[in-house]
């Protein structure tokens, strides 16, 4: 029992210590921006939505809140370092402060009430919020620019040296490292008790309730945490664009989060790095010619990968790699791999 | 009173349209907890099946309704045997991801079929007119969508407190285990359900393509409001969604003609603020 016991709590220490393959993805960057300088802004883009799956994951993959509209607060921070930056306030550090705040009292204001509900209720609310924030900022067009757009951003040098240049260099590197900090922040909150009970949570709400687990407070923590970070995921993409459109609110884009989510596999932290780009890769050359048929494999895509792979890209190799193994116990702690714990 | 009334007739006639669509959708998450995001997909396709049944197969406005009724009813339950079927115990993400791609998928298809543009139904002469009652003239089309939202409630409403199939849609929705172990087979009851419910939204989406256009983003763009009346109205019920559509219908009509320039802002905060205090919905528990 006793070793039990001491071989659980080592396997939870050791997923601290570094492994060596998570250097990957910053490689990867280093590579492209050596050798591929003229996907700059691209790999830019890619980098961004990693951020902002990373953030949806948090509230659905790991504490199995199932929302849909996480781009609330994508917009919601892209519209706060808009305003901040046509406002005079230029320094896109402080941009990115003033994004990750408003999208985070957003985020604790909106989940305070919609947490108390779940199931459909919950899934209208998140959309019904993202609307909101569109149907406002249609509104007072006046001051975010309404359907042309928030125009006339100018973002000041980073750190007062590094002025944003053409050719999206400044911009690359700037939002890797928003990327590697915030992903430092995220691996820890996840390894740390918080992140395991979210987990907890997400298996069995009533049993970690027994345990004396405040679970609504820690989903609330969570929820603004992810909206946070979803805000500072918005606030980039207006700093690097010099733009912000009405369509951060569309459900366009928060049907292509989901679909990134899915195809890296959701709960699991490098699902982002994984499905990100695989899935603007795709995209980009998919939907070069034609939206509309780009939306007819997007849309075959997301029901293929419903029925073969529930648990993503990564769940289909580490699927593989047990068969190899010769194991068949496959990892339990993937969402999708439990019975709906909540009952209908 | 002349503005008062306009909102009234207009939103009387869009709520039952909203009606007609989501009912089904309130009875069969009632029934298996599925959400069935792609619902508004159905409406739109009984729309564009109606559309070729008239104009290719010739044939009048109301046997074109029966048509893509039973058209959607037969795909619907193709795909509810196909690819519904897989996704029952896998949790909401799930069955949300598998209609959000079922909901891309019929948004490409109809705009490779039939362009951007919306595309009119033509309606049948007696119901281009207007019907004069006192010193008002309604437009006949929307006295007849609210009269048919109305008989199809009374209707469903009978159908299910009355028959013996109603009977036992609502045992296996207070109680799908009980009503499981007393002998009713749930499975072949849900797929009745469910094809039933996709063909009124058939019938709603064809119906109502003169006041809510038939175009590709259909089913994203009206997916919000069919979600609110099942939301609101209460899962597994008949007259709940029934009142939520109506004060969706008329809040929306209030929106649109008094503060336009909000959209549909306040409806939004309705709803978080109906939500919050009944997460269940306002008129959960009612049949």
């Amino acid at each position: 029992m006793m070793s039990v016991r001491k071989e659980a709590i080592e396997k939870l220490l050791d997923q601290r210590n570094f492994k060596l393959w998570e250097i990957t993805p910053w490689a990867v960057a280093a590579l492209v921006w050596l050798f591929m300088p003229s996907y700059l802004p691209f790999a830019t883009q890619i980098a961004i939505m990693i951020l902002l799956t990373m953030s949806y994951d948090i509230v659905v993959g790991y504490a199995g809140i199932v929302i849909l509209g996480h781009t609330a607060f994508f917009g919601a921070g892209a519209y706060a370092a808009g305003l901040v930056a046509v406002a005079g306030w230029s320094d896109p550090i402080f941009g990115l402060m003033i994004a990750a705040i408003a999208a985070g009292l957003i985020g604790a204001l909106a989940g305070g009430l919609m947490l108390r509900t779940r199931g459909l209720a919950l899934v209208v609310l998140g959309i019904a919020l993202t609307l909101l924030l569109a149907e406002l900022a249609n509104r007072f067009s006046g001051i975010t620019g309404g359907a042309d757009g928030l125009q006339g951003m100018v973002v000041a040098p980073l750190l007062g040296t590094f002025s944003f240049d053409i050719f999206g260099r400044v911009a690359f590197v700037y939002t890797v490292i928003v990327l590697f900090f915030s992903w430092l922040v995220v691996r820890s909150m996840l390894i740390a008790p918080f992140g395991r009970s979210l987990i907890g949570i997400r298996q069995n709400p009533v049993r970690m309730e027994a345990l004396g687990v405040n679970v609504r407070a820690r989903k609330l923590a969570a929820f603004t945490i992810s909206a946070a970070l979803a805000g500072i995921a918005g606030a980039l993409n207006a700093q690097t664009t010099q733009f912000v459109s009405l369509s951060v609110f569309g459900l366009e884009l928060a049907g292509a989060v989901l679909l990134i989510l899915v195809i890296g596999g959701r709960g699991r932290l490098y699902g982002a790095f994984v499905g990100a780009p695989a899935y603007m890769i795709v995209q980009d050359i998919l939907a070069k010619d034609d939206p509309v048929y780009w939306l007819f494999w997007l849309g075959l895509i997301l029901i293929a990968l419903v029925l073969f792979a529930p648990n993503g890209l990564l769940g289909l190799i580490e699927r593989a790699a047990d068969f190899i193994r010769g194991t068949s116990n496959a990892s339990s702690v993937t969402p999708a791999a439990e019975v709906d714990a909540n009952g209908k | 009173m002349d503005i008062l009334l306009g909102v009234v007739f207009t939103g009387l006639a869009y709520g039952m349209v909203l009606y007609i669509i989501s009912v089904g959708l309130s009875v069969t998450m009632g029934l298996l907890g599925v959400v069935n995001l792609a619902h508004g997909s159905f409406a739109m396709a009984g729309g564009y099946v109606m559309i070729e049944a008239m104009s290719r197969g010739g044939l009048p406005y109301s046997v074109g309704l029966v048509v893509a009724a039973l058209v959607i009813a037969i795909v619907s339950l193709v795909l509810e045997r196909t690819l519904y079927r897989v996704v029952y115990k896998r949790g909401e993400f799930d069955q949300i991801l598998l209609s959000m791609g079922i909901i891309f998928v019929s948004m490409a298809m109809a705009h490779a079929a039939y362009g951007p543009l919306p595309q009119p139904i033509e309606l049948p002469t007696t119901m281009l007119g207007q019907l004069h009652i006192g010193a008002y003239a309604f437009p006949t089309y929307r006295v007849f969508l609210i009269i048919f939202g109305f008989a199809t409630f009374v209707a469903l409403w009978l159908s299910i407190e009355k028959s013996r199939i109603g009977m036992r849609i609502r045992a296996a929705v207070d109680n799908r285990a009980m009503a499981e172990s007393v002998g009713i087979d749930t499975n072949v009851l849900f797929m009745l359900v469910f094809s039933t419910g996709c063909a009124l939204a058939a019938i709603g989406g064809a119906l109502g393509a003169n006041l809510v256009p038939l175009v590709p983003g259909y089913p994203l763009e009206h997916l919000t409001y069919f979600l609110i009346v099942v939301a609101v109205g209460g899962s597994g019920s008949i007259k709940g969604p029934f009142l939520a559509a109506l004060l969706l219908g008329l809040g929306d009509s209030a929106c649109k003609m008094l503060a336009p320039q909000f959209g549909a802002f306040f409806i939004y905060i309705a709803l978080f603020v109906v939500l919050t205090i009944r997460p269940a919905g306002l008129f959960a528990g009612q049949r």
